[in-house]
């Protein structure tokens, strides 16, 4: 497992919990997922360290609303690289609810979906390999393409802005 | 025609040299099929009964002489001399190699054509009328929105991972020659009564298993605002459409079972906050793609043409083919000239290298090299001079490009069925064969008039059979082919799904069922009657006497 | 009494192959290796799904088949019809050679 954020890799620094069981220390950064942290919000954000949300398909993005600043990390899971919910949530909370924090994708993380994850709003990559194929994935995947058609909110130029210069530049 | 900018081009290389990259990757092992599986599907790459088939797009049914003339040359250079149009307005082709398929993808990206998205769960080929910018009937030319969606459409980020396949259709004529009513959106061109023209929004319409007419979420919806609202449509069915059932992943199941008021409250609520985003287009975009299909030079010309009207009068193959293959046009003394790929007892949709090069070249010589793919799996030349048709027609029928069956019951959409494709439970194109030959007498057609067989080798319904006229849908019962047949189905704006009329019948009954199903209507139409409309005014019970007797 | 060979599509050029006798792949069915009853089947079909055989050939499976007087014949009709082409272009595919 390695992860791959800012064109390096980083530390695993959060502890995932599931939907059930104990609670790690109260200092350690602990990430619940959506459904717990509906239900135990009050304890969790009390807690001294960092706080994230596990979000996974079928859960809304806008539960969140009221909590976004509390939160340093979503994660996203995709199960499977063709479950494509993922995508929607991570524009929603970007683009939509302004989410400032780190947005990670986990789960079956590939580099042909590296892109889309990218330009849907993902700063951060968990990829089941080794820490240097990681990277070098994330890279290529990041690169591959150079000419967008879609404003999304990852700030790349699409085509039709660019031709929109051009012309005024000609003009 | 919309020509590559800079952009487009780069984007279709670079998705080029990626998909080379990847097979490189999955030829070395260092992915496995599993993973590559989905890749080579977004590149239009099927594996098929007896080899890989590549499907490429040709956006909205629209080719250039050129891109025409590169399609023969790549079925004789990467497959076996001929290639199938299908119910998508794409090709196919059914024999490249894998290895070669990079190949291929360049030589179309240097004629401006790819195979992105020809598969896949994401948003496929946009399909529009294939009479736009010519048809007399049209309020406005549909391609300028259809390429803008190709362009929404292509690498969108969002929604490359849908719970299933996404099909969008567009028309611009009230007489929709597109079946916008049976895709996943369909958008309807109109004016609304402060004489904007905008957009019908209809949605969940589909074929497949469970086939449904769609149903309207928005009456009008502004050009400007077209782009976002497709987009809201997209997110609530990418979040909200069942991904637990392979079979009721399409949006027709999440309209039906959520219904259409609940659909319509879920997209307006989602459109309501991306509405003044960036996805709102001015009316300068919007300019300059109508502009890029702005209409050729037509020459002023009288309709009448008096040498036309002689050829009509000695020539009978001519004035048959005319009569069936030929409508009105917009600029006058222009025709929109129909080439039919139903040569009696043929493959429909088949072409071969040098008839697609024959046509490239003709649509130079007579149709400003423009040419479309119909839905129906024919060709068209849109812009023809009434001078120039039997010029034309001369050098088609040389070529048995010729026939005069537009529409007529021997223009059968028959899919590839168990001849050609992984999926199918019978085989769709000898019966089809036996059928045109059946009815293959040119006055004995034209006495039937407007009679649409369609064909599907399988449930998944790529014969487009729900809404034929008369359907034949395909199946294996113990190891035997045998054809079930509906009554009753339309693409067209009175859209319909077909009745199952009763128990199927052999490969040898098949035939002889459908004439009789015939038979029984020209026995009983009233003057001037469809076999649809004497469909609609007697229902199905005449015609199942005739099928089942008392059975 | 059932017998059954494995089949599959080649990787590079995805035409359709069977499993022979020395774990090789052949684009004639009379190549094959028979397989009688369910656990010669399930033998043939493990050594035809390794993982190492990913790079040569894709979606294996076993197929039915019968003793015909001029070789083995699928009992599918799906199955002719890969061992030989379209029925409506009896100029392509294997039938044709």
């Amino acid at each position: 497992m390695a992860i791959v954020k800012n064109d390096s890799v980083i530390e695993q620094e959060w502890i995932t919990v599931d939907a059930e069981g104990g609670l790690p220390a109260s200092d350690e950064n602990l990430i619940v997922p959506l459904a717990r942290f509906k239900d135990q919000r009050d304890d969790l954000i009390g807690r001294n360290g960092g706080l994230g949300v596990q979000l996974n398909p079928g859960d809304a993005p806008e539960d969140l609303a009221d909590d976004l600043d509390r939160l340093s990390i979503i994660t996203v899971n995709f199960p499977a690289y063709t479950d494509g919910r993922g995508y929607s949530y991570g524009r929603v909370l970007r683009e939509r609810m302004g989410f400032k924090g780190e947005l990670r994708a986990i789960g079956d993380v590939l580099r042909d979906q590296v892109l889309y994850m990218h330009r849907c709003g993902f700063d951060s990559y968990d990829l089941n390999v080794d820490d240097e194929t990681a990277l070098t994935k994330v890279r290529a995947a990041l690169k591959e393409m150079s000419v967008y058609y879609q404003p999304t909110g990852d700030g790349r130029a699409t085509a039709a802005s660019l031709r929109d210069r051009r012309r005024v530049a000609l003009d | 025609m919309y020509r590559y900018d800079d952009f487009d081009r780069q984007l279709v290389q670079e998705r080029t040299e990626q998909f080379r990259e990847q097979v490189k990757r999955r030829l070395a092992g260092d992915i496995t099929e599993e993973q590559f599986r989905p890749l080579r599907l977004m590149n239009g790459v099927y594996l098929q009964l007896h080899a890989y088939m590549l499907r490429v797009a040709v956006p909205y049914g629209t080719l250039r002489a050129d891109q025409l003339r590169e399609l023969g040359g790549i079925a004789r250079k990467y497959d076996k001399g001929y290639g199938h149009f299908t119910t998508r307005q794409n090709i196919q082709y059914n024999w490249p190699k894998l290895d070669e398929i990079p190949d291929a993808l360049l030589d179309l990206a240097n004629v401006e054509m790819h195979a992105i998205q020809t598969s896949g769960n994401c948003i496929r080929n946009t399909t529009t009328d294939q009479y736009a910018g010519a048809a007399a009937d049209e309020i406005e030319d549909p391609r300028p929105y259809c390429e803008l969606i190709r362009q929404w459409s292509t690498f969108h980020p969002e929604f490359t991972y849908l719970p299933r396949k996404f099909k969008i259709a567009v028309t611009g004529s009230p007489n929709d020659r597109a079946a916008v009513k049976v895709h996943d959106i369909g958008l309807r061109m109109h004016q609304n009564d402060a004489g904007e023209t905008g957009f019908e929004v209809i949605v969940g319409g589909g074929l497949g298993r469970t086939p449904f007419v769609g149903k309207t979420v928005r009456d009008f919806i502004g050009k400007n605002d077209l782009f976002s609202y497709l987009e809201a449509i997209l997110r609530v069915y990418n979040r909200f459409g069942r991904r637990d059932n392979k079979y009721k992943a399409r949006i027709k199941i999440l309209v039906h079972e959520e219904g259409v008021e609940e659909i319509q409250r879920l997209v307006e609520e989602e459109w309501a906050q991306i509405k003044d985003g960036s996805l709102r287009i001015g009316d300068d975009e919007i300019a300059q793609y109508i502009e890029q299909f702005a209409p050729p030079a037509f020459e002023p010309l009288s309709d009448d043409d008096a040498d036309f009207e002689r050829h009509k009068a000695e020539n009978r193959g001519f004035s048959n083919w005319v009569r069936s293959n030929v409508i009105e046009h917009k600029q006058p003394g222009y025709a929109i000239a129909s080439v039919s790929l139903k040569p009696i007892g043929g493959i429909p949709g088949d072409a071969t290298d040098v008839q697609m090069e024959l046509v490239a070249d003709l649509s130079e010589k007579y149709s400003f090299s423009d040419v479309r793919v119909t839905h129906e799996q024919n060709l068209v030349l849109p812009h023809v001079k009434k001078a120039d048709l039997f010029a034309l027609w001369t050098e088609l029928d040389k070529a048995n490009l010729g026939t005069a069956n537009l529409g007529y019951v021997t223009d059968i959409i028959a899919c590839p069925g168990l001849d050609y494709c992984a999926l199918a439970t019978a085989r769709s194109i000898p019966l089809s064969q036996r059928i045109s030959e059946r009815f293959g007498d040119l006055d004995r057609q034209h006495d039937i008039g407007e009679l649409k067989i369609k064909i599907s080798g399988c449930i998944n319904a790529c014969g487009h059979h729900h809404v034929g006229h008369i359907g034949i849908l395909g199946l294996d019962k113990r190891g035997k082919e045998f054809y079930q047949i509906t009554l009753g189905g339309d693409a067209s704006e009175n859209a319909s799904i077909g009745k199952i009329v009763g128990a199927g019948f052999s490969e040898a009954e098949v035939v002889d069922a459908i004439e009789s199903l015939v038979t029984k209507y020209i026995d009983i139409r009233d003057a001037g009657e469809r076999f649809i409309d004497t469909y609609r005014r007697v229902g199905t019970d005449p015609f199942k006497e005739v099928l089942y007797g008392d059975r | 009494m059932s017998l059954q060979v494995v089949t599959a599509n080649r990787l590079d050029d995805g035409l359709v192959v069977f499993l022979t006798a020395d774990g090789g792949w052949s684009e004639n069915i009379h190549d094959s290796r028979v397989a009688d009853g369910k656990e010669a089947a399930a033998v043939l079909l493990k050594e035809a799904s390794a993982p190492e055989l990913d790079v040569v050939i894709v979606g294996p499976y076993l197929i039915d088949v019968e003793q015909g007087d001029g070789g083995l014949v699928p009992t599918k009709y799906r199955e002719v019809l890969r061992t030989k082409g379209p029925s409506v272009r009896e100029d392509l595919g294997y039938q044709a050679v």
